[in-house]
C-alpha cells in the first residue's frame, strides 16, 4: 500500500534505479485518465480519498475539468510498498485531446511503461490506438485497465460471461496493435492477457479495481461485482462503496506497475537505439545504457512550465549523470550554455527543492530561461546528439486577435502571453506592426478557446476578434527563365534569384526542426545532403524561415558577407509576407545567383539591401504561377449508424471529402479531411444532429490548393481585411530592366 | 528660331552643385543657370548646409525651389525632376559638387534615356576642401570609404585604410549622416567603432597610438581641425556636425610641417619622418 513519505525518503529511492518506475497513463478522451490518477494520488496520501473521483486532479485547470478532459501533461512522483519493499513511481499526464499531439511524444519519451486505459463500452478508440502506436514506437511497455466496467452491467446489462466476451474483444485489439508497432523482439512477450495480471478492470468512479491476482487474493468474482450493481439505488451505493474498499482500485494498478514494467536498468538499453541517435561507445551511451549517475549528463525535456516563483521550469528525464544545483550545461538543439539554478521533485501539485536527481528519474529545473520542449541538456564542453523527433511544431492555421477588456491589464496581458507562449510551443503570438493587433494563431479554434479560457484563469479579462484562417503562398512550378533580377532604390546594388519548390521531404524536415534557423552551417548542410542536395546549395543554405529556404549560391563576389544579413532580413519580409495575399510562403527554396555590390558602405546599407531582395522574389514568385494553399483538417468521426446521414450532409455542405467508413456493429466511423475555414462552429452543429452521440476528432492535416474557381475570390476577401487594393500585383511592377 | 529648335533647348536638365556652407556657394554661372531656369529643385539630404537658408536661396534665383526627398528620386526615379525638364529648362541644386556623392548619377542616366540633354556646374567638393585644410597631398590619397552608423555596421572602412595604408596612402574616411532623422556619426564614434574592430582583427591599424586627422565643418566659416594620437582624438571636442576624419600613411616632410602648422599635431611628429 501507497503512503505519504518525507521528501528525504524519496531522494534515496531515487539512487536506486531498481525500484524506480517512470510510467505514465494513456487513454482516449473521456475514457477516465485523471480520475484513475486521481485514485493513484488519493493512494499515495497526497489528496484525500474522498476527493478522488471528483476532484480531476491531474488536471491543472478548471477548464480541463469543465471540459472534463486533460489538455497538458504534469507529473506526479509517488511511493508504492509491494512485497516489503518500497518502489518510487514517477507519473506523468499525457493529454488526451488529439489537438495537443506534440506533447503526447514528448511525455512518452520520459517513460518506460505505459497503462493503456479504455472505456468497457465504447472500446479502443483513435485516439487510444494512435497514443498507443506512439507509445510503442517509443518503446514503451503496456498494461491494460479497462475502465467504466460499471456501465457494463447498469446500463447493458451484461452477463458475466458477456463481460468476460467484451473483455477478450478489447484484448484482441489491443493486442493486435502491440503486435504490429512493438520493437520486433517484443511482439510476444509484451502481449497483455488477463491471466498474468497484466490487464485490470473496474471503475474508477467508483474507485475500485482488480486483476487476476486481485481477484483471487480477495476472492472477488464476477457475480460479486454484478451483484453490488443489483438493487435500490440506496443499496447499490452502499454495496459499491464495500467493493471500493474491499477492491480499492490503486492497489491492483501500483502493483502492476511495480511487478509488469521495466525500471530504468531495464528499458534504457534497448530504447536507448531508437531514441537516441548519438554514439552508443561514447561515454554519454555508456551513461545511458548503465544509467549511471556519474557518467556526462544527459537530459531530455518534455514540458516547460512557467511558475511565478521559480520562472521557466523544465521537466524531463535524466537518462544519464546527474543533475545538480548550479551545474553548467549545454542547451544542444539551441547551441546555448546555461546554469542550473535549481533542480526540483514533484510531490503532487508541489515542485519539492532538492539537490540532485540522479539518472533514470523524471526531475525539474530552473534557471535556463530561453529553454523549449523537445530540448536536450548535455555535459558542458562535449561533443553530443540531441534527441530525435520531439519538437513537432505545428504550423498555425487560425489566428484572432486578441486584446485585454482593460488597458491597465496590458502589464499582465503581457506577463500571461509569455507563460502561455512558452509553455505550449504551438501558441504563436505577434504584433502586428501596422494595425496594433495582438494576434494570436494556433492549432484550431479550440486549440485558441482553451487559451482564452487560461488567459481569463490568470485573471485577464480578454476580447477575443472571430478566428480568421491562416493561408499559404506558394508557386505552381519551379521557376525556369532567366535569372530575376531585383535593384536596390539607389540603383547601384543587383541581386539576381531563382525560385525552386522544396520536396515533401525538406518541409517535413523543417517541420520536425531538424532543419532549423539556428542550427550550426555543418549541421544543415549534412542533413541537406542526407536530403539529396548537390553540395553547393547544402553548403549556401544560409537562412531558414516559416518553412523556406534561402540559399546562396554566389560565387567570387565582394562584400557579399557585409550585405548577406540585410539580404536574409528582405527574405524574411518577403516569406512572410508574400505577394498573393500577404500570407506567409510555404516550401520555397529562393536562390541568389549573384551580385552587384556598391564599393562604399553606406550605398548599400540595410534600406538599399532588403528592396533589392523583396522585391524580385515576388517577381518570381508572381511569374510561377502563384498559388494558394489553405490549411486541411482530417475529422473523424465514430457514431451510432442512424446518425451517420447528418454527418455525411455535414462534411457536404463544407467541402468535406470522405476517406472512409469503417463500421463496427453498431458505430461507424468516418474519416474524412476538410478545410479549416469550413470547419468553425462544427461542434454545436454535430451535438444538436446527432443528439450528442458523435465523439469525434479533428487534427492539422496538410496545406492543399484552394480550389482553382474560388482562389481570385479568396485572395480577394484576404486583401481586402488587409486594406490591400483586390487584385494581386503583376510581375511587371517588380520587373527591373538593366 | 523655328518651333522644333526651340524645344530640342527647352529640354534640358542642369546639376548646379551648391558647396559646402550655404547657397553662397553657388558658382555664378550657377546662379544665371537658375534664373534663367522654368523649373528649379533641390535636394538636402546627402550632405549638411551648415548656414544654407531656402528663403535667401529663393530670393537669389527669383522663383520657387521645390525641395526633393530621397522618395522622390529612388523609389519615384526622379520622376518630378524628369518630367519638368522634359518641358522646360531644369536646374537641379546638390550640395557639395553634384556627382561626388554617386547617387545622381542614375538621375543622370535616366535623363540621358529620356532624350533629356544634361549639364553640370559644378561646385566646391568636401573631397577637396577636407585635403585642402589638411594641407595632405592629394597625389597621395587612397581609397576613399564612408564610415556608416552602427546598426548597418561594416568592417570595410577598416579594410579600406588597411589597404590604404599597406600601399603609404591616406585614407579619407566620410562620416555617415541622416539629414532628415539630423542624425551625424562624430568623429568619436566612428573612432570607437574602428577601435573595436582593431581588438578583433589586429592589423596595427586603429591602435591608441594610431596618427589621424580629425576635420569638422569643412568649408564653413568655423571649420576645425585636430591631427593627433587616436587616444587624444578620441576626447577632442571637434563640435558641430559634418565631421570627418583621414588615416594617414606615408608622411611627406612638408605633410609633417603642415599638419604641425594648421592641424595642432603634436610636434615630436616630425621626427618620424624624414
Amino acid at each position: 500500500m501507497a503512503r505519504y513519505r518525507q521528501t528525504d525518503e524519496i531522494v534515496k529511492l531515487m539512487d536506486n534505479p531498481t525500484i524506480i518506475r517512470n510510467t505514465s497513463i494513456i487513454a482516449h478522451v473521456d475514457h477516465g485518465k485523471t480520475t484513475l490518477s486521481d485514485s493513484l494520488l488519493a493512494a499515495a496520501g497526497i489528496i484525500s480519498t474522498q476527493t478522488a473521483g471528483q476532484k480531476l486532479f491531474l488536471d491543472s485547470w478548471d477548464l480541463e475539468q469543465k471540459r472534463q478532459m486533460t489538455v497538458f501533461a504534469s507529473n506526479v512522483s509517488l511511493v508504492h510498498t509491494l512485497d516489503e519493499k518500497d518502489y518510487l513511481i514517477n507519473l506523468i499526464d499525457t493529454p488526451g485531446h488529439i489537438d495537443f499531439s506534440g506533447a503526447v511524444t514528448r511525455s512518452l519519451r520520459a517513460v518506460d511503461g505505459a497503462l493503456v486505459v479504455v472505456d468497457a463500452v465504447e472500446g479502443p478508440m483513435t485516439q487510444t490506438e494512435t497514443v498507443l502506436m506512439q507509445a510503442l514506437r517509443e518503446r514503451v511497455k503496456p498494461i491494460l485497465f479497462i475502465n467504466k466496467v460499471d456501465r457494463l452491467i447498469k446500463e447493458i446489462k451484461l452477463t458475466p460471461q458477456e463481460i468476460q466476451r467484451k473483455f477478450a474483444k478489447i484484448l484482441l485489439r489491443v493486442n493486435t496493435l502491440i503486435e504490429k508497432y512493438a520493437p520486433a523482439e517484443h511482439k510476444k512477450d509484451w502481449q497483455v492477457t488477463v491471466e498474468d495480471g497484466r490487464v485490470a478492470f473496474g471503475s474508477a468512479l467508483h474507485k475500485w479495481g482488480l486483476n487476476i491476482d486481485h481477484m483471487k487474493m480477495k476472492k472477488v468474482t464476477f457475480q460479486d461485482i454484478i451483484d453490488a450493481y443489483t438493487g435500490e439505488p440506496a443499496e447499490v451505493g452502499r454495496k459499491v462503496d464495500e467493493l471500493s474498499k474491499k477492491a480499492p482500485l490503486p492497489e491492483p494498478i501500483l502493483d502492476m506497475f511495480c511487478k509488469h514494467l521495466p525500471n530504468p536498468f531495464e528499458a534504457q538499453p534497448y530504447r536507448q537505439p531508437q531514441i537516441w541517435p548519438g554514439d552508443v561507445d561514447s561515454p554519454t551511451g555508456v551513461g545511458m545504457a548503465k544509467v549511471d549517475p556519474n557518467a556526462p549528463l544527459l537530459m531530455c525535456i518534455s514540458t516547460i512550465e512557467v511558475d511565478p516563483h521559480s520562472g521557466t521550469v523544465a521537466i524531463g528525464r535524466i537518462f544519464s549523470g546527474s543533475i545538480t544545483k548550479g551545474k553548467t550545461v549545454q542547451l544542444v538543439s539551441s547551441h546555448q550554455k546555461g546554469q542550473v539554478q535549481q533542480v526540483f521533485m514533484s510531490m503532487a501539485t508541489d515542485r519539492v527543492i532538492i539537490d540532485r536527481v540522479p539518472a533514470g528519474n523524471i526531475g525539474a529545473i530552473s534557471g535556463l530561461p530561453s529553454i523549449h520542449v523537445g530540448e536536450t541538456i548535455a555535459e558542458d564542453g562535449i561533443e553530443v546528439h540531441s534527441f530525435e523527433g520531439l519538437r513537432y511544431v505545428s504550423d498555425p492555421v487560425v489566428t484572432v486577435a486578441v486584446e485585454p477588456e482593460d488597458v491597465k491589464d496590458l502589464p499582465l496581458f503581457d506577463k500571461v502571453m509569455h507563460k502561455l507562449t512558452t509553455e505550449d510551443p504551438n501558441l504563436h503570438f505577434h504584433m502586428n506592426k501596422e494595425s496594433g493587433e495582438f494576434l494570436l494563431s494556433g492549432m484550431g479554434e479550440l486549440h485558441l478557446e482553451i487559451t482564452a479560457y487560461r488567459m481569463q484563469e490568470a485573471g485577464l479579462k480578454v476580447k477575443l476578434s472571430k478566428p480568421i484562417v491562416i493561408y499559404r503562398e506558394t508557386i505552381g512550378h519551379d521557376y525556369t527563365g532567366p535569372a530575376v533580377m531585383g535593384k536596390s532604390p539607389n540603383k547601384h546594388n543587383k541581386l539576381w534569384i531563382t525560385i525552386e519548390k522544396l520536396s515533401d521531404e525538406v518541409i517535413e524536415a523543417i517541420k520536425s526542426e531538424k532543419i532549423t534557423d539556428m542550427q550550426s552551417k555543418d549541421e544543415r548542410t549534412k542533413i541537406l545532403r542526407g536530403l539529396g542536395w548537390a553540395p553547393d546549395d547544402a553548403k549556401g543554405a544560409v537562412a531558414v524561415e516559416e518553412n523556406n529556404i534561402l540559399v546562396n549560391r554566389i560565387r567570387g563576389r565582394q562584400y557579399v558577407d557585409e550585405i548577406i544579413d540585410h539580404i536574409k532580413t528582405g527574405f524574411r519580409e518577403a516569406v512572410h509576407t508574400s505577394p498573393l495575399a500577404k500570407e506567409p510562403a510555404y516550401g520555397l527554396k529562393i536562390n541568389l545567383e549573384d551580385v552587384t555590390v556598391h564599393e562604399d558602405p553606406v550605398h548599400r546599407g540595410p534600406a538599399q539591401a532588403i528592396p533589392m531582395t523583396w522585391r524580385p522574389i515576388y517577381c518570381t514568385i508572381l511569374l510561377s504561377n502563384p498559388k494558394l494553399l489553405e490549411p486541411l483538417m482530417s475529422f473523424e468521426c465514430k457514431v451510432p449508424s442512424e446518425f451517420v446521414s447528418s454527418v455525411i450532409t455535414l462534411l457536404n455542405k463544407r467541402r468535406g471529402k470522405i476517406l472512409d467508413m469503417p463500421s463496427e456493429e453498431d458505430m461507424i466511423t468516418v474519416k474524412a479531411e476538410m478545410p479549416v475555414s469550413e470547419s468553425f462552429g462544427i461542434a454545436d452543429i454535430l451535438r444538436s444532429s446527432t443528439q450528442g452521440r458523435a465523439f469525434w476528432a479533428t487534427q492539422f492535416s496538410r496545406w492543399a490548393p484552394v480550389p482553382e474557381q474560388m482562389q481570385e475570390e479568396t485572395i480577394k476577401k484576404i486583401r481586402e481585411r488587409r486594406g490591400l487594393p483586390p487584385t494581386p500585383p503583376k510581375p511587371e511592377e517588380y520587373f527591373e530592366s538593366e | 528660331m523655328n518651333v522644333t529648335s526651340r524645344i530640342t533647348t527647352l529640354k534640358e536638365l542642369v546639376f548646379v552643385g551648391l558647396g559646402l556652407n550655404d547657397e553662397q556657394g553657388i558658382s555664378l554661372s550657377g546662379l544665371e543657370e537658375a534664373k534663367t531656369a522654368d523649373h528649379v529643385f533641390i535636394e538636402l539630404y546627402t550632405s549638411l548646409l551648415p548656414d544654407f537658408s531656402m528663403k535667401r536661396l529663393e530670393a537669389l534665383v527669383g522663383k520657387k525651389v521645390r525641395v526633393l526627398q530621397r522618395f522622390d528620386l529612388e523609389e519615384e526615379n526622379g520622376k518630378l525632376v524628369l518630367d519638368s525638364a522634359e518641358k522646360g529648362k531644369t536646374v537641379f541644386f546638390v550640395p557639395g559638387d553634384p556627382f561626388i556623392a554617386t547617387t545622381h548619377v542614375t538621375l543622370r542616366m535616366e535623363a540621358a534615356k529620356r532624350g533629356v540633354k544634361t549639364r553640370i556646374v559644378h561646385g566646391a567638393s568636401i573631397i577637396s576642401a577636407i585635403i585642402g585644410l589638411s594641407g595632405l597631398h592629394n597625389y597621395k590619397f587612397g581609397k576613399t570609404v564612408t564610415v556608416p552608423f552602427p546598426e548597418n555596421f561594416s568592417e570595410t572602412p577598416y579594410k579600406v585604410i588597411a589597404q590604404n595604408k599597406q600601399l603609404g596612402l591616406h585614407t579619407l574616411c566620410l562620416l555617415d549622416i541622416k539629414v532628415d532623422e539630423n542624425r551625424f556619426l562624430t568623429i568619436k564614434e566612428a573612432l570607437t567603432m574602428l577601435m573595436e574592430i582593431e581588438q578583433k582583427k589586429k592589423l596595427n591599424i586603429a591602435t591608441s597610438d594610431t596618427f589621424a586627422v580629425g576635420v569638422a565643418r569643412a568649408g564653413s566659416n568655423t571649420p576645425t581641425l585636430k591631427a593627433d594620437y587616436l587616444n587624444e582624438l578620441v576626447t577632442y571636442d571637434f563640435g558641430a556636425p559634418p565631421q570627418s576624419l583621414i588615416f594617414t600613411g606615408q608622411l611627406h616632410f612638408m605633410e609633417a610641417d603642415a599638419l604641425i602648422a594648421f592641424a595642432g599635431a603634436p610636434p615630436k611628429l616630425r621626427s618620424t619622418v624624414k
